[in-house]
């Protein structure tokens, strides 16, 4: 289990979140009444197995996808009551596959901040590129990038951002073995030092326990149980 | 071989269009062969393209002999016709029609109204009407075309817009690449046109108008106008067309409603 500082302040509230999509003919539910905080500085880890709507409950989150109730309050405002690109800012999200664009590294670092109309000086794109273990890629093409490297670049370009809360949606499970763990590696070095929240989607339940110190049980749609990573794990 | 069996202009006409028709059904059997099932949609497509131009032929005489304001009247439904029909390549997309329809009537209307406006083409229905259509005609097949392919590369990219709206940015710049890109494959038919014409084909107008008895110089000038009208028609229906669909595939909330599998 990882260590570090969390405090007790509530940077993330769900509140009955629901979200039902029709297939068909048909209403699937992927999310039922979904209720739970997230503490500033923690490692919430949701676990369950595919399809359980794990990845359905990260994009409530961020507002890539619509409640169809319920709603999620950040640092205590409900976040319809945000604009959608201030949100995703706040709460940035890095993915399975990077989807980096086309072009270089620094072009992809520069990307986030340049939509709110900031322009990264080029110490804050080395410093960012530093943090992730990229020293001197900026001009790297992405297209010749590893996995695991332009999985750094994917977690590079969401920190360019200064996001408040880190969504991880199985950030790890398109990568070999040793890619994996070195960016476990990174991201427990990143939220200890940026003291950053982070929401992490795994079907690893031992990634889980490395990473998080809380974690929550969701099976079709459903929260079944949510606590300590060690008392939900090994119950 | 048709016009020693067949006196009868009409008999002779049908015969012809059966046999035209007949080709293409062999080439789509053929197609078959490998897999590619097209007969039903093909064989729905001519009848109803035969009744349709038929039907259309019969209210050109009518329209012949009536007034001027008849001409817009008839193209303006076939401007809402195209909309409809160029629409069934956005499945999936909320209010393709309307952004279809605008689009052409935008787009093909504008340059009728001003060419007419401008004597480039004539004001008689005789004219009007059948310049009109190849220009409607034309911005149709072009807004299919954007749509089509806008529809397919959001489709396709889905990972790439929503990184990018995971990045805070906006619903417009997140299609934005994909938007150009539809809007440059929709134009190559017509730039084709112009580029090849009178080395690769010679079109339909000008034959027509050479058979009519008109100058051939005059005749081979008025087919570039023809293909410069359209692809200015075709042009700014895309543009329009792209610019507007961009927006229906996110909801106010910038979330891509547009999803592989969706």
């Amino acid at each position: 289990m990882s260590t570090h500082e969390t405090s007790d302040a509530v940077i993330v509230r769900c509140e009955h979140l629901r979200r039902v999509v029709r297939v068909g003919d048909e209403d699937r539910v992927l999310i039922e009444d979904a209720t739970f905080d997230v503490r500033t500085g923690e490692v919430l880890a949701i676990v369950g197995p595919s399809g359980s709507g794990k990845s359905s409950l990260l994009r409530l989150l961020n507002r890539l996808d619509e409640p169809t109730s319920g709603t999620v309050l950040l640092e205590g405002v409900d976040y319809r009551q945000i604009a959608p690109r201030e949100l995703r800012r706040k709460v940035g999200m890095v993915t399975q596959r990077p989807y980096l664009f086309p072009g270089t590294v620094e072009l992809n670092l520069r990307f986030g901040p340049g939509q709110r109309g900031v322009e990264m000086t080029q110490g804050s794109v080395d410093q960012v590129l530093v943090e992730v273990g990229l020293k001197g890629y900026a001009c790297r093409a992405v297209a010749k990038l590893s996995g695991g490297e332009a999985q750094r670049v994917s977690l590079a370009r969401t920190l360019a951002n200064s996001p408040l809360v880190l969504l991880l949606d199985e950030p790890t499970a398109a990568l070999d073995e040793v890619s994996k763990l070195e960016i476990e590696l990174l991201i427990q070095k990143i939220v200890r030092e940026q003291k950053l929240t982070c929401v992490l989607v795994t079907h690893d339940r031992a990634q889980a326990a490395r990473l998080a110190q809380r974690a929550m049980i969701l099976e079709s749609g459903h929260v079944v149980r949510m606590g300590p990573v060690t008392e939900v794990l090994h119950a | 071989m048709l016009r020693l069996l067949f006196s009868n202009q009409l008999y002779l006409g049908l015969a012809q269009a059966g046999m035209a028709g007949l080709t293409a059904m062999v080439v789509v059997l053929l197609a078959r062969k490998r897999g590619i099932h097209l007969v039903s949609e093909t064989l729905i497509a001519m009848v109803r393209g035969m009744v349709q131009i038929v039907a259309v032929g019969s209210i050109l005489v009518l329209l012949l002999r009536g007034p001027r304001w008849a001409g817009g009247f008839c193209l303006a439904g076939m401007m809402i016709a195209a909309g409809a029909i160029s629409s069934r390549r956005a499945k999936g997309i909320p209010g393709a029609f309307r952004v279809s329809a605008w689009a052409i009537i935008f787009g093909a209307g504008s340059v009728i109204a001003l060419m007419t406006w401008l004597g480039v083409i004539d004001m008689a229905i005789t004219s009007l009407v059948p310049v009109g259509s190849m220009l409607i005609a034309n911005a149709m097949n072009t807004n299919g075309l954007a749509l089509n392919r806008f529809r397919a590369d959001v489709l396709s990219h889905a990972g790439e817009i929503e990184a990018a709206l995971a990045l805070g940015a906006d619903a417009n710049g997140s299609v934005a690449p994909y938007v150009q890109a539809s809007f440059e494959a929709s134009l190559i038919p017509a730039i084709d046109s112009v580029r090849s014409l009178g080395i690769v084909w010679i079109p339909g107008l000008m034959a027509g108008m050479l058979l009519s008895g008109a100058r051939p110089v005059y005749a081979a000038i008025y087919q570039f106008v023809v293909l410069a009208m359209i692809f200015a028609a075709s042009g700014l229906t895309s543009l329009v067309s792209t610019l507007l669909i961009r927006g229906q595939v996110f909801t106010s909330a910038e979330q891509l409603l547009l999803q592989p599998g969706g």
